[in-house]
């Protein structure tokens, strides 16, 4: 955009601005947008490098078979390494049992802060540990689920529905937060009229506060299901990564962050193929999600 | 109804405070026995990370993980607040949305991913440039000498992309609560518009962008899995930040499936794991104190919630 010097722009009482100040402003403005340019460079490349080698790997059996063939002797012609069946399966499971868990445990710790707790000292500090929580590395919930779940050996060793317990615990603190905020949105002439009808609190939660929140925390939740679904670390040593496809989640289980994990540090470029495909998928997941709460916020009755 | 109602809610509530502190407890008993047989001092300060000699010292990892964070943040944070500038001082009204939507993009990208693009893509593609750097500037300290593949620098280049969006974002809801009349004076008193972010716009905001880095860097000390693919796995303290290393979450991330046969070293990469958290605390905890305090200053006084992907900053 071309700057207009404040002479221009009606001043004209006023000296001119000096020519090395108005100079000086323009290699500060063309700096700072140079690298809100780098900023960006990232993303390109990325995407441009999940569609060109990612879509080369989107062949015929790519979504319908599972990636148990993990050797591929050059000149065998039949040989198949597989596709991602599995791992597309395992993510869906163990997101989805993530999502049951952390969504309404979320959403209720947020409306016990916004309805009842308010600024009490125990609301407060009810606070600061979700904060804390924010801030624990997604490798540290994998461990603490390792040590309560897995080497304790309750159900087995590793399994689905472990991978599922630590990614909850990675969801929680997202779901509460962008509820709180959602809840305390909604106006409290709403609450105080169903309260003046005689309403009792619980009702004019469940009837009124919660409906009126209703797309916001569905936006809350998708984003924090979209960001579950991309994680690694908390998969590794929970659900661990068996290459069949299984349908309980009170097995050892595939998923799509571990099977790239997996394939990135094979040296052999047809999994390393594989892992470009699976990844091209999961973004695209995870588009989706991000897309579907966008719609959900702009339907929303809130500001 | 009404009282039972709020029971169970202040029970779920609870429940976070337990979950919290039995992570806690449990973490710390099974990282016991590493601190007991070696002490906690000598945990994190000896300098040889060898599971095969029975030897934890954790200091190449920690320092690992400074370094590559610092990285991070010198490169990182300069671009996240010029994005956040240019979206809510310069840019034309047209492309602000897009804008941010797109440096918001950049955190809908899994970590895994990152890696995966970082081996195949940046890793050969920055090296010679890395290596022309090394022989050119071989007078600075920590440069200098033949570049690994994978190495600190990498990684920290990595994480700086990955720490851009959580920045920028809450630099960008900091940016915003600088009063209108403060910037509309520094323009009437004849400053450009450089000027005025100068001295009305940075000023103002300098707590709450300190904050941002802050957060920024509590998440590029806990990144895992994207530094796992490109720091080099050597447990070895590198000379320079183009030689390969290690990160407290990438040892865990690599050598806890092997480890779980072998009590001691389980202990040891579990008391990493605590180290690491203590660590993000205490980052997490400055940089709370900072976000607030530009927060009490917003209009409205809600809490902003830390986006989590794209668009989570309404």
């Amino acid at each position: 955009m071309s700057a207009p010097t404040f002479n221009e722009a009606g001043l004209r009482g006023l000296p001119p601005v000096s020519p090395g100040r108005v100079r000086k402003d323009r290699i500060a403005r063309t700096f700072i947008g140079a690298l809100t340019l780098i900023a960006l460079v990232p993303l390109v490349l990325v995407v441009f490098y999940l569609l060109k080698q990612g879509l080369g790997a989107w062949n015929g059996d790519f979504f319908t078979t599972d990636p148990t063939g993990r050797t591929c002797f050059p000149g065998q012609t039949t040989c198949s390494i597989g596709g991602v069946r599995s791992a597309i399966l395992g993510t869906l499971e163990i997101v989805a049992l993530a999502s049951v868990i952390a969504i309404p445990f979320g959403t209720a710790v947020a409306v016990y802060l916004v309805e009842y707790g308010k600024q009490s000292k125990f609301a407060n500090t009810v606070r600061y540990f979700v904060d804390v929580m924010t801030g624990v590395p997604s490798v540290a919930f994998g461990l603490f689920v390792y040590i309560v779940l897995v080497a304790s050996g309750i159900g087995g060793s590793y399994a689905g529905w472990k991978g599922s317990v630590a990614l909850a615990l990675l969801m929680l603190p997202i779901v509460v937060r962008s509820s709180e905020v959602v809840l305390n949105l909604v106006p409290n002439q709403l609450r105080e009229s169903a309260l003046a009808l005689g309403a009792p609190r619980w009702k004019v939660i469940w009837s009124v506060v919660l409906p009126t929140a209703r797309s916001g925390l569905i936006t809350g939740s998708l984003l924090a299901v979209a960001r579950a679904a991309g994680e690694t670390a908390p998969l590794l040593f929970t659900a661990f990564a068996t290459n069949e496809l299984v349908f309980g989640l009170g097995q050892p289980m595939n998923s799509l962050p571990l099977q790239i994990f997996n394939d990135v540090r094979t040296p052999q470029d047809a999994i390393v193929q594989r892992a470009w495909g699976a990844a091209l998928f999961l973004v695209l997941l995870i588009l989706i999600l991000n897309l579907v709460a966008r719609l959900a916020q702009r339907r929303s009755r809130l500001a | 109804m009404d009282t039972p109602v709020r029971r169970i809610l202040t029970g779920v509530a609870a429940l976070i405070l337990v979950i919290i502190a039995f992570f806690l407890i449990r973490l710390y008993i099974e990282a016991r026995p590493v601190f007991s047989a070696y002490g906690a001092t000598h945990f994190v300060f000896d300098n040889a990370w060898l599971p095969s000699k029975n030897l934890y010292g954790a200091w190449p990892l920690i320092a690992g993980t400074l370094i590559t964070s610092a990285i991070a943040l010198i490169i990182g944070v300069p671009i996240a607040v010029a994005a956040a500038l240019f979206v809510t001082e310069l840019c034309p009204r047209p492309l602000r949305a897009t804008l941010t939507i797109l440096v918001d993009l950049l955190a809908a990208v899994p970590s895994v991913v990152y890696g995966l693009w970082a081996v195949f893509f940046l890793i050969p593609k920055i090296k010679p440039a890395e290596q022309w750097f090394s022989d050119t500037f071989s007078f600075l300290p920590f440069v200098g000498g033949q570049v690994a593949g994978p190495n600190y620098f990498i990684a920290g280049l990595l994480l700086a992309t990955m720490i851009i969006p959580i920045v920028s974002a809450i630099s960008r809801e900091v940016l915003a609560t600088v009063p209108q009349e403060h910037k509309e004076a520094a323009l009437a008193l004849g400053a450009t518009r450089w000027e005025m972010i100068r001295l009305a716009v940075l000023p103002y905001s300098r707590a709450g962008i300190s904050g941002a880095a802050m957060l920024g860097l509590g998440r590029a000390l806990g990144e895992t899995i994207a530094v796992t693919l490109v720091i080099g796995n050597s447990a070895h303290l590198g000379s320079t930040i183009f030689s390969q290393g290690y990160t407290l979450a990438a040892v865990i991330a690599n050598e806890f499936g092997e480890a779980a046969s072998n009590p001691v070293h389980r202990a040891s990469l579990i008391a990493a794991g605590l180290v690491l958290f203590l660590l993000t605390l205490v980052v997490n905890f400055i940089a709370r104190f900072y976000v607030t305090r530009a927060e009490k200053k917003m209009l409205g006084g809600a809490p902003v919630a830390e986006p989590v992907a794209t668009g989570a900053a309404a």
